[in-house]
């Protein structure tokens, strides 16, 4: 049991720190320029396929730092070119741009690397056991992963307490046109921090391909639950996606772990109903099997209490 | 920079005529069309896709009551469509058992009411919100069905879904359903009705009201409307008429299953509408005729089709943010002066270099396609009944060359067509 408990803890906290990885970006993107980037998850895969790619060639470290400059310059064309021009038209529009965005970028990868998943492994340097845990072995890639988010979430926090850059973000976060107005140039600032958002999100995609599976559908899986990090932790709030990321990394991985369905806790029911069978089919679910649907469940609960989210501040 | 107010480009008003001939001559005629398609395009082929469309373009028109009336954006409109289809699925298998004894002709009611019931359940979340908080709750509550439907397995029959035979119900006009034509007449006539009905609603004061949320909800809130409210009853009438179509797409495939409620076609649903024009009525109709059309199409001569429809919607977003049905209300004030002749060598300068550069696109991609993924297969292949080697260099080089030049081109073209049209509609204000 306590086996269980600590090692949920750490898979839980890595889920939440990858998650926290790609929700900073989307947050800030959003917060600066109003437009929730629903291809942000596309990017991420875009990461891991580049990652994919470049560590078959010349290696696994040299992708860690080639595949997200390469997703930031793509990013950048596309706020360059696309979103900037598409902005006059409103906010549906923007969504809209990148909502077709995610359509061509899984087309695309799929037209390059086909459906199947591609064979992204592990890199031989980091391939071995960190520790014994009771019985568990802990892979040291994890530990690596690990790693990785907390120091760039330990960088990221300097960059915007400590950086004039990062002063310029922490003010368009709450006052937008203000910082328009003190005559920065917005648009530069806008195409650099959507860069380094998809940035962080290929980062993700990265160290996340290795340990689950890089295939042209993973997008579509992590993106639903990317977007209810932001909204339960507030649109454009950056402390309460990083306590979404985490409480949604850590209730997944454990739900995971607990394969117990209320039958097991109550017995089975004993009803030869047409109604019966549809009761079985709540009462026989295990918790293992409910866990994909947490996430939503757990959207909607906190919509029901706290229509702005976790630590939302401003009504969007 | 942050402000979130959902504007949409503002519909001409156009429909507002106030000659009756021609403000109800027009349903005639879409009526007559309706009963005469058949006679044109009788190939079974040809009704099957017809009957496909009528589904579609309830669907397609409900979904516009959020995104173009109201200014929602919703991410998982085909909840209820697909919630609509089970529970017409269901009823109508226990009308085979005798034990809910509604003709076929009205079971899409009950997937109307399932959907309204739904409508009201979801909005009841949802709408507490607008913008972009809206767009994301909706994607949670579809995830959140979709996943769902594959742990409740007798509601929703797990991966294979619930079948069911149309022709088992009561057929209280010796009408058995059984030949696709008669169901085609079937759909014609819920799609006439359902058009017609969501037309009233635009009409109606409520309406007016959805018209100004979209607008500017925070001066329909100082007047002492309730924003929450309006949007809610528009959510819950947009679910009421997505599971009349829902129902209809049960009779129709007599097969429910839960990739009817995915994400894929809460997005197809979104391309329909927004390419036909969200903000005309007429739009969502020719947008879920056309995308069903090329969906059929298009996957018979290309692996990758979905690029090309995901490129389409990202070139309509850009260049033509009122759809197709925008673009051709945008010769109306020329045909008003008569000066669209004048225009017409513009279009066709514009479109030759178009073509080409969609040419050198599609060399691309499908060249592409068969260098990764068809590889195994050789790199033979042939485009427009030219045999080619996907490999070689020259076909690379004319695609890349069509592509640049025929881009560049089109831009330029583009801009003087602009002007051209700038100054022939000025031409007019001045005359």
């Amino acid at each position: 049991m306590l086996e269980i408990v600590f090692v949920s803890t750490i898979n839980g906290v890595l889920f939440g720190m990858l998650l926290f990885l790609m929700a900073s970006g989307l947050t800030v993107i959003f917060s600066m320029m109003g437009v929730l980037n629903l291809a942000h998850a596309s990017f991420y895969m875009l990461g891991a396929f580049f990652g994919f790619e470049i560590s078959r060639h010349i290696g696994f470290w040299p992708a860690l730092i080639l595949a997200p400059i390469l997703v930031a310059l793509i990013g950048m064309v596309v706020e360059r070119f696309g979103l900037r021009r598409v902005h006059r038209y409103g906010h549906v529009a923007e969504l809209l741009f990148t909502f077709g965005l995610t359509f061509v970028i899984q087309q695309v990868v799929e037209m390059v690397w086909g459906r199947l998943p591609v064979n992204y492994v592990v890199p031989p340097s980091l391939n071995f056991s960190a520790f014994t845990i009771f019985s568990t072995t802990y892979p040291a890639f994890k530990v690596f992963e690990l790693l990785t988010a907390v120091a760039i979430f330990v960088v990221l926090l300097l960059i915007i307490r400590r950086t004039r850059i990062g002063l310029i973000v922490q003010a368009a976060l709450t006052h937008p046109d203000m910082v328009g107005m003190l005559g920065h140039n917005v648009d530069r600032i806008f195409m650099l921090v959507f860069g380094v958002g998809v940035a962080l999100a290929a980062v993700a995609g990265v160290i996340a391909g290795p340990a689950l599976v890089t295939q042209s559908n993973m997008a579509g899986l992590l993106g639903p639950i990317l977007f209810v990090v932001v909204v339960v932790g507030g649109l454009g709030s950056l402390s309460g996606a990083f306590a979404a990321s985490l409480l949604i990394g850590l209730v997944q991985t454990f739900a995971v772990a607990f394969d117990i369905s209320l039958a097991d806790l109550f017995g089975p029911l004993d009803l030869d109903n047409a109604l019966g069978d549809y009761l079985n089919d709540i009462w026989n679910v295990t918790i293992a099997q409910v866990a994909p649907i947490l996430p939503y469940l757990l959207l909607v609960l906190v919509l029901i209490v706290r229509p702005r989210g976790l630590m939302g501040m401003r009504d969007t | 920079m942050t402000g979130t107010s959902f504007s949409l480009p503002p519909p001409t008003p156009g429909g507002a005529t106030s000659n009756p001939v021609l403000r109800y001559g027009i349903w005639v005629l879409v009526a007559a069309g309706l009963l005469l398609l058949p006679q044109v395009f009788s190939s079974g082929l040809a009704i099957s896709t017809m009957c496909l469309m009528g589904t579609m373009v309830i669907f397609a028109l409900s979904y516009n009551m959020l995104l173009g009336q109201t200014g929602l954006l919703s991410f998982g409109h085909a909840v209820f469509l697909g919630l609509g289809g089970f529970l017409t699925a269901h009823a109508m298998n226990m009308g085979a058992d005798g034990l809910f004894p509604l003709p076929l002709m009205f079971m899409p009611i009950v997937g109307g009411v399932t959907g309204l019931a739904f409508g009201i359940l979801f909005g009841a979340v949802c709408t507490r919100r607008a913008g972009t908080a809206f767009a994301m709750i909706t994607l949670g509550i579809a995830e959140l069905v979709a996943s769902s439907a594959l742990i409740l397995r007798h509601v929703f029959g797990g991966e294979e879904g619930i079948s069911v035979d149309r022709t088992e119900l009561p057929q209280p006009l010796g009408i058995v359903f059984g030949p696709q034509i008669e169901v085609y007449y079937l759909i014609a006539a819920w799609c006439f009705v359902s058009m017609l009905a969501m037309y009233a609603i635009t009409r109606t004061p409520f309406g007016r009201m959805c018209n100004a949320v979209r607008d500017n909800p925070v001066r329909v809130s100082f007047i002492g409307y309730n924003t929450t409210t309006i949007r809610f009853i528009a959510f819950s009438l947009a679910g009421l008429f997505a599971g009349i179509a829902g129902g209809l797409t049960a009779i129709n495939f007599e097969l429910v299953n839960a990739a009817q409620m995915g994400a894929a076609e809460s997005g197809t649903v979104i391309l329909m509408a927004y390419i036909g024009g969200t903000g005309f009525f007429a739009g969502p109709i020719i947008g879920a005729v056309l995308v069903t059309y090329l969906q059929l199409m298009l996957s018979d001569i290309t692996n990758v089709w979905q690029l090309y429809f995901g490129l389409m919607f990202i070139g309509i977003v850009m260049y033509a943010p009122n759809g197709i049905v925008g673009l051709l209300a945008a010769q109306r004030p020329l045909l008003e002066r008569r000066c669209l002749h004048r225009m017409i060598p513009y279009y066709v300068l514009a479109l030759v270099p178009g073509l080409g550069a969609l040419a050198g696109l599609s060399m691309v991609i499908e060249m592409t396609t068969q260098l990764s993924v068809s590889g195994s297969e050789g790199m033979s292949m042939s485009l427009m009944h030219i045999p080619f080697e996907a490999d070689s260099v020259v076909p690379w080089s004319i695609a890349v060359v069509l592509l640049l030049a025929g881009g560049y081109g089109f831009l330029r073209a583009a801009a003087v067509t602009r002007n051209a049209y700038d100054t022939a509609t000025a031409d007019r204000r001045a005359g």
